[in-house]
This record gives structure tokens, C-alpha cells and sequence, in this order.
């Protein structure tokens, strides 16, 4: 008698598909930024612009506003240029190349099996104390950005690469203003 | 003139132009997430000198990309004066960077790295996002209240070559070689601080280091066009425009702009100085082409205060 094999296929639910890949670890920190490089002059060759992501969710945030207030954008100067009158703050290239940051990173996080619904805090705080600090963080983080006229895509990258004056003093200050409150609020991470 | 950076608004359109960006971004995106920035811990560490990814990556991609741009623009193949660079507000870039560093240390993130964050479903990553929105939007409503300060020390497209005095070659090199003494400082910091082992000697590193130093000894080499060469790249295009006057302020328009009080009409003449001393048009200044760049820098080019509350 002879055995038959059956091959059945293994059914695959979506969750499968999404979040059932082998996670990769990542790739070496000096290979990581050479592609980043590649990347940056890529984008000043054929455009003429660097990379950014501030300036992106600015426009978000101020396409919302213009629903809610258009008068009020309409008298204040920094939100009269992006959405004056009848332009929509939306039609600018960052707002497309967000979304594309988006999709990027969505595509590595899903093809190298890193697609978790996850908080990452450090051991000694509770996960509402890590949400509470991130929504903070990125409060102050999205004020200054904006104050410094781009972020560390925008300014730091960008402007870095180009050798603009002002983005190296920008970049030293960033670094400057973490290492400086890093060890008062080392429990957060350590 | 160089071909690059591509009129891709005219060539593809408007929504053309905007698939590009997408791209763009996506690439932008799938680096940050195959370098390890969409989880808070990896970039925090950075700040305890634990795990100098942050550093490794930024630097790496920053001296990589100089090097191809400023070959790209000392081969003519792109022009330094259609891309974008960052105009200079010291202070304020100086101040919005601290708060900015602040704000990296607690939240964990930068805009970007936030977006990568949420992308691959990380809770605390929405939450930063959702933090950086709301920051962003405080700093729209509140920036009336210091606009002079937002508006101050401008210096324009100030670059670190004008502001060192030095050819575009050595600052590159310079550059180039910073970033690699600050790699060696940031492998030790990892040792002492991470308890990382000893990197390996490898093919791989000594490569990437030789690849990088000769391409910032090439872009030094090449040297950058200079004024001259871009004017006879240019030459055949524009002085035909010249010679069939496409090109020119009427005299009926200068005369009127000259009888204006609101306005400054600086005249330049870049001819010969034999020709200058022939026939000038009075209150002509003689100026030799090759002071043309900073003579324009010397220019009050500072942005008068926009004044939104009165």
C-alpha cells in the first residue's frame, strides 16, 4: 500500500500576511546611511529639493485649521501663506513625499517581519507614562521644528548636505539641547 | 547649462511631479526603517552613548550625499544655484534646535523617524505624531507674538564655504573626514558606554572609508565652475537672447524706476572697464563679472518684518 502525501496549501489569513513574515535584523548603521545618502542626492539631482517631513505635517495641520477657521488663517501671517484665500495647503511636494514616507516605511516594516503593534519604552516606566512623554516630546519636538524652519530631515539632512551655514549651527544645537537634558530625564530610557 | 535638477513640473506635470515625491519619500521611509529609526529606544540611546546609530546613519548619509552633489555640480552636470539651501536665521535655528533636542530626548523621535514609527504600528510613535501635529499648530498660533525674533540674523543662502572663506574642495574634505573621526569616537563611546565589542576590521569598512576620502580628494581636485565657466556654458542660449533684445529694461522703464523714491535701481555695468570708460549710462557702477557673486551678497537683501497683528 502507498501512502499519498497530501500537500494541502496552508491557509493564510490576512494577519498572516501582514504580521507572519521572519523578522531580519537590521541593516549595518554605515550601509543604513550610505542608502540615505543615495537617497538625498538623488532627490536634490532630479528635483532641486532635499528631504523633509515637518513642513509636510505643518500643511496637515493647517489644511485642518482652514476647515475649522478659514478667517482665522486668513489673518495670521505664517498660516496666510500656505492656505490663503482659496490655495489649499495641501498642494506642495513635502505633503506628497510624506505620504511616501509613510508607505516606505510601512513596505520595509512589513517585508522584514517588524509590522508589531507595540509601545517601546525603557524598563522602569509604565507604558501610559511612555505615551503621556511621547505626546509631550513630540509636542516640543513639532514647536521647535517649526521655530527652526525644518526638522532633522529638513535642516540637519538636508541643509547638512548642501553645506548651508545655518543647518550645521541648527544640527550642533540639537544634539546640544538632547545630551543636555539627557541625564535628567535618564529614567525614562535606562 | 547643466541638465540636473530636471524641470519636473513642466516635464511631468503637476501630478507628475508629485509621483516623484512619493518615490522619493518611499525611499526616504524604507531607509529609515531598514536603519532601525522607527523604535524610540534604538534613536534615546543615542543620547547615552549606548548605540551611536543615530550619528552613524545621519553623518553617513549627509557626507555621502555632499560628495555626489558636489561632484555632480564640479562636472557640470548640476547646477548649485537651482537647489535648495537652507537660508540661514542663526538664532532662531540656533534656539529651535535646542527645544528640538529636548524634545527628541523625552519623546523619543523626530519628525521623520516618527513617521516610519507609525508606519510599522508602534503605539508610542502615533502618540509623538500626534504630539508633533499639536506642537506644530501650537507654533503657528504663537509665532506672531516673537516674529522679529523668528525673522532675525538672517544671512540668506549662506553656505560654510562663505562663511569659512575656503574653496568648496576643502570644505567637502573636510567634512568627509570630521565625520569619520567623530565614526571612531562613536565606536568607542559604544565600547565603554554599550559594551559593544570591538568592531571588526574589515574589507567592507576600509572600502567605504577609501571610497569616501577619494571622492572628496576628487571633488577638490575638479575643482567648482566659477562664474566664468558657467557664462560660457550659458553663452550660446543667452546672448542670442541679448542680441535680438529678448532681454532688456526699456529706457522709458528705467528712466521711471530711476524717478521712483521707493525704489533703489542699482545699475551694474559688467563690461570691459576700456568700454566703461568709452560710454556708461550715468550712475552706472563698472563692475568686472567675476565680483558679480559677491557684490549681490553685499546687496540689503534682509526680508522686511511682516507685521500680522495691528
Amino acid at each position: 500500500m502507498t501512502t499519498a502525501v497530501v500537500n494541502e496549501p496552508k491557509r493564510r489569513g490576512w494577519r498572516d500576511v501582514l504580521f507572519g513574515r521572519p523578522e531580519k535584523p537590521y541593516v549595518n548603521p554605515y550601509v543604513g546611511g550610505a542608502l540615505l545618502g543615495v537617497v538625498l542626492f538623488l532627490s536634490f539631482f532630479l528635483t532641486g529639493n532635499g528631504l523633509g517631513a515637518s513642513g509636510g505635517l505643518n500643511r496637515y495641520v493647517v489644511f485642518l485649521q482652514d476647515l475649522v477657521a478659514p478667517e482665522h488663517v486668513d489673518r495670521v501671517a505664517y498660516l496666510l501663506k500656505m492656505a490663503g484665500g482659496d490655495k489649499n495647503p495641501l498642494d506642495d511636494y513635502l505633503v506628497f513625499m510624506t505620504l511616501g514616507t509613510l508607505l516606505g516605511g510601512f513596505v520595509s516594516g512589513w517585508q522584514h517581519g517588524r509590522l508589531k503593534v507595540e509601545t517601546n519604552k525603557g524598563p522602569n516606566i509604565s507604558v501610559h507614562t511612555r505615551w503621556v512623554m511621547a505626546f509631550v516630546g513630540g509636542a516640543i519636538m513639532g514647536y521647535g521644528a517649526r521655530f527652526a524652519r525644518g526638522c532633522t530631515s529638513g535642516q540637519a539632512l538636508s541643509g547638512g548636505a548642501v553645506l548651508s551655514a545655518g543647518s550645521w549651527a541648527f544640527m550642533f544645537a540639537v544634539f546640544g539641547g538632547g545630551y543636555a537634558v539627557a541625564y535628567f530625564v535618564r529614567r525614562l530610557w535606562n | 547649462m547643466p541638465p540636473f535638477p530636471l524641470p519636473i513640473n513642466e516635464l511631468l506635470g503637476h501630478w507628475g511631479a508629485y509621483v516623484v515625491y512619493v518615490l522619493i519619500g518611499f525611499a526616504f521611509g524604507y531607509v529609515l526603517e531598514i536603519s532601525g529609526f522607527a523604535i524610540s529606544t534604538k534613536l534615546a540611546a543615542q543620547f547615552y552613548l549606548k548605540d551611536m546609530t543615530v550619528l552613524k546613519v545621519m553623518f553617513t548619509g549627509i557626507i555621502v550625499a555632499m560628495v555626489l552633489i558636489f561632484a555632480a555640480t564640479g562636472l557640470g552636470l548640476l547646477d548649485y544655484n537651482l537647489i535648495w539651501v537652507n537660508p540661514t536665521y542663526l538664532w532662531p535655528g540656533i534656539v529651535g534646535g535646542l527645544i528640538m533636542g529636548v524634545g527628541f530626548i523625552i519623546g523619543g523621535f523626530c519628525p521623520g523617524t516618527s513617521l516610519v514609527s507609525v508606519a510599522t504600528l508602534k503605539i508610542d510613535g502615533l502618540f509623538f505624531a500626534v504630539g508633533g501635529l499639536f506642537g506644530i499648530f501650537l507654533f503657528g498660533e504663537t509665532v506672531q507674538y516673537f516674529e522679529d525674533f523668528w525673522n532675525s540674523s538672517y544671512y540668506g543662502r549662506l553656505t560654510l564655504m562663505d562663511w569659512l572663506n575656503l574653496p568648496t574642495g576643502i570644505v567637502v574634505l573636510g567634512v568627509v573626514l570630521m565625520a569619520l573621526v567623530m565614526f571612531w569616537g562613536g565606536e568607542q563611546l559604544e565600547r565603554i558606554f554599550g559594551g559593544h565589542d570591538k568592531p571588526q576590521r574589515s574589507w567592507g569598512r576600509v572600502a567605504g572609508v577609501a571610497t569616501l576620502v577619494a571622492g572628496a580628494l576628487f571633488v577638490l581636485m575638479i575643482g567648482q565652475p566659477t562664474t566664468a565657466d558657467k557664462w560660457v556654458r550659458l553663452a550660446p542660449e543667452k546672448e542670442a537672447l541679448l542680441a535680438e533684445r529678448a532681454v532688456q529694461i526699456h529706457p522709458g522703464e528705467l528712466l521711471t524706476s530711476l524717478a521712483d523714491d521707493q525704489l533703489n535701481v542699482i545699475m551694474l555695468d559688467v563690461r570691459d572697464e576700456a568700454d566703461y570708460n568709452l560710454f556708461h549710462i550715468r550712475r552706472a557702477r563698472h563692475l568686472p563679472l567675476a565680483d558679480l557673486s559677491a557684490a549681490i551678497r553685499n546687496c540689503n537683501w534682509r526680508p522686511r518684518p511682516i507685521r500680522s497683528s495691528w
